[in-house]
């Protein structure tokens, strides 16, 4: 009954979504207040039908109800708790109703903190929502129910792949959708202001912070899939360049440029034409991830099941709403007129040089994972594109980013001073250059890896200078340095932090790629193996019961000089209910770096395979995505771009809106 | 500098970069990637020993030996063909006999395909999308399991 109910929910949703298409829409058009004003309790009638339906797939799956289908195939009575309720979404069905979910849920926060919203933009922005949410209610209902019932219904289900039998699980899909989708925001107001044909700097001080916001949850997605990755799977990798990484990479490159160029668009009112651009590019790489992930035209860890049916649907929402926004781009941009204007270097220079690079490396990974496609439809030939490639391609470019990196909060808005900016960054330079060279010198190291190393460090120091040279730190006494650097605003301090925390990620990367050791082995208990300063000693092996698996767990001693440091247990799991192993890593951190062992298959001779490395520096790689997403939250908690802030009455501000008439082009 | 200079430098710039990145990949598509082989591709064209390819098939039931340190040797087949296949480190966790496998790695002189990475599939319901279209191809697919459901 409860089944039902989620059921029928979820077609109350998709039939207020179409209401809620329309509605506000015909309202703006025709002035008409009340129709404008349905659009809030639609937004909220949907997410609380939505949440209906999703909490009784929940509810099916915490009580093991073997009579719905998704729910035989992904649970079984012993898994724990957290599996049966992360197992909702760890399956295609699931995956798309909280897809939707989120959605609603996105929608519905426009609705309840869009107060001051112009009230045609908010009628307009939550229709083109709508349009959204209506396209996935259709295709969960007609290609991917998760309702559906099984008779007669089985005794025990087939268990959840024990590969995302993991707290994983409960954190990255969420994480990555609210990131995806939280684009549909910028993506629906783009789309408004082209309905409206009219867009201003208020505009960019709305969509910002829906940017940001999905922005930090897609930086710690994607980190978390990463690291989740890196530990489960057991190769020790953290990033395949696997489509589906690319599919969660590329619109972070977009949304990382959107953010960039929203700041130009709101303190210059320069760059509208290509924010707007950009946010629909966002959105429609998203899109884009969503249908290569569920359509599974690409093989991927991600690809559950695939059906062609499904993959056309998706095909054609895609093909909807991204040619659809492009023409209607097309249509309406030219009537946005031009704005601020700037010499090449200068502050907004600098963010065109970034959006520029940005937007170049992520048509390279989009070249890159849609190639094979092409290729085998006009070859037939099959062919991967991975590493070798995208390590070049998009390493030249996204270097060439990452030293320009420093150099752009340091110069003025509208004329820049290229050589003063240098000059004022010479301790970052300098401690950037020493770094180099003494990784490169005494550590003999090759030349590539401690450029690598220097770019990184110049990134750091530069956000740490870029701060220093604000609160005039040494230049005026401490205090004052002191008082001032509490007075920066948020947004400043955010950019800082984000910058750092880049700066730690390329460092981890550079570190871990350059300096890692691999010792691969059968161990038998009383061997050791040395890597790096460490000496392993397998002491035994243990025979263990979880709650639907069994496992065999290789105990082992880490030394250091002799002295036992640390014990460290890779175990591998037998699940009954698939029949499957697993192999579970043991991972021990010394300050950033790791330890990290997996185990093979038993060897007839009694002894297991074990596969050890050592990682440099790894850690840096996910701290440095949390220290941005910080960096993007400082930012979020400004004063200014608070959601639903009242407009600022800062004279500058005043005085720069008065020149801003809104730029009608109807 | 006027309004049209301004716009001019960046037309170019971005027109500069743009090109490069063409170029580039352009560069990196003909020389970066690598080709996807059957065994009876292996059997009609002989790859290059030393090019980097990716094989897939089925492990052969009953050839796979495993060494004492780490080393593992097994054959690829498509039921038509089968190529000798070695690979030293941990297999993945679904990897088993008569299952579907993508192996990257390259031909040594004597005929066998030395593995760097072996890919199997990641649950039982799916196999590696390359594999089964090959095995359709060969005439060998026994259409169950790839749609799941």
């Amino acid at each position: 009954m409860i089944v039902e109910i989620g059921h029928y929910a979820l077609v109350l949703a998709f039939a207020l979504a179409l209401v809620q298409s329309v509605v506000p829409i015909w309202g703006s058009k025709t002035r008409d207040a009340s129709l404008m004003a349905m659009a809030v309790p639609g937004a909220l009638g949907q997410f609380l039908f939505v949440a209906i339906a999703a909490a009784s797939l929940i509810y099916a799956h915490v009580q093991s109800d073997f009579s719905v289908v998704n729910v035989v195939e992904n649970s079984h009575s012993l898994k724990p708790l957290l599996y049966k309720i992360t197992g909702v979404w760890g399956n295609h069905e699931g995956s798309m109703l909280l897809w939707v979910f989120i959605l609603a849920l996105f929608g519905a926060l426009v609705a309840l903190f869009g107060r001051n919203l112009p009230r045609t933009l908010k009628a307009n922005v939550l229709a083109v929502q709508a349009w959204i949410a209506s396209a996935f209610y259709l295709f969960i209902l007609m290609t991917s129910n998760p309702f559906q019932r099984v008779w007669p219904a089985p005794m025990e289900g087939n268990d959840l792949n024990p590969v995302l039998q993991d707290i994983g699980l409960a954190i990255h899909p969420p994480l990555l959708y609210l990131g995806y989708v939280g684009f549909s925001i910028s993506f629906s107001f783009a789309i408004a202001a082209l309905i409206e044909g009219r867009i201003d700097a208020a505009w960019a001080r709305w969509v910002r912070p829906w940017s940001l916001a999905a922005w930090i949850f897609l930086t710690l997605g994607i980190a978390m899939g990463s690291y989740w990755a890196y530990y489960e799977l057991g190769w020790g990798g953290w990033w395949f360049w696997d489509p589906v990484e690319n599919a969660s990479f590329m619109p972070w490159l977009a949304g990382t440029a959107l953010l960039h160029s929203a700041i130009v668009m709101e303190k210059r009112d320069a760059l509208k034409v290509w924010t707007i651009l950009l946010a629909i590019l966002a959105f429609s790489l998203s899109l884009l991830g969503t249908f290569l992930v569920r359509s599974g035209v690409l093989t991927s860890v991600h690809a559950f099941a695939t059906d062609p049916a499904r993959g056309v649907f998706i095909l054609a929402i895609l093909v909807i709403f991204i040619g659809g926004s492009l023409s209607l781009f097309a249509w309406r941009a030219a009537g946005l007129t031009a704005g601020g204007l700037f010499a090449p270097i200068s502050r907004e220079g600098a963010l065109v040089f970034n959006n520029l690079f940005l937007t170049v490396s992520c048509a390279v990974v989009l070249v890159g994972t849609l190639y094979p496609l092409l290729f085998e439809v006009v070859t037939g030939s099959k062919i991967t594109v991975g590493p070798p490639f995208f390590n070049l391609v998009f390493g030249i470019f996204i270097s060439v980013l990452l030293v320009a990196v420093p150099l752009g909060p340091m110069l003025a808005w509208k004329r820049g001073d290229l050589i003063g900016a240098t000059q004022r960054l010479w301790g970052a330079a300098a401690i950037a250059i020493v770094t180099l060279l003494l990784v490169w010198w005494p550590m003999a190291a090759a030349i590539l890896p401690s450029l690598g190393v220097g770019v990184a460090v110049w990134v750091m120091a530069g956000s740490v200078v870029e701060v220093a040279h604000r609160v005039k730190l040494f230049s005026l006494p401490l205090a004052t340095s002191l008082r001032r650097a509490l007075g920066m605003p948020r947004s400043s301090w955010g950019m800082a932090i984000a910058h750092f925390g880049l700066g730690m990620t390329v460092l981890g990367v550079v570190a871990e790629s350059s300096w890692n050791q691999e010792r691969i082995l059968v161990m038998k208990p009383g061997d050791s193996v040395q890597i790096a300063q460490y000496d392993l000693r397998l002491d035994g092996i243990l025979h263990r019961n979880g709650p639907n698996y069994t496992e065999n767990a290789s105990h082992f001693s880490v030394l250091q000089g002799g002295v036992v440091v640390t014990s460290m247990e890779p175990t591998r799991r037998q699940y009954q209910a698939r029949r499957m192993g697993t192999s579970e890593t043991a991972i021990s951190t010394f300050w950033f770096s790791q330890l990290y062992l997996a185990l093979g298959e038993a060897d007839p001779s009694g002894g297991s395979a074990v596969r050890i490395y050592w990682k440099p520096l790894v850690t840096l790689i996910w701290l440095g995505a949390i220290v941005m997403a910080l960096g993007g939250l400082m930012s979020l908690a400004d004063r200014r771009l608070r959601i639903g802030a009242p407009v600022p009455a800062a004279k500058s501000d005043a005085r720069r809106r008065g020149q801003l008439t809104p730029v009608a082009a109807e | 500098m006027t309004r049209k200079q301004r716009r001019l430098t960046l037309i170019l710039t971005a027109g500069i970069v743009i090109a490069a990145a063409g170029a580039l990949v352009l560069y990196g598509l003909t020389d970066k990637i690598v080709f996807f082989n059957s065994p009876s591709d292996v059997a009609a064209h002989h790859p290059l020993p030393g090019s980097r390819i990716r094989l897939g098939g089925l492990v052969e039931v009953g050839s796979v030996v495993r060494d004492s340190d780490a080393k593992v040797s097994f054959a690829v087949t498509d039921n038509s063909n089968k190529v000798p296949v070695v690979f030293v480190g941990i297999l993945p966790d679904l990897f088993r006999e008569g299952q579907g496998v993508v192996a990257e790695g390259t031909f040594e002189t004597n005929g066998v395909f030395k593995a760097e990475t072996v890919l199997a599939k990641h649950d039982e319901r799916y196999m590696p999308k390359e594999v089964a279209d090959a095995l359709k191809k060969s005439g060998q697919w026994k259409g169950e399991a790839t749609t799941g459901k």
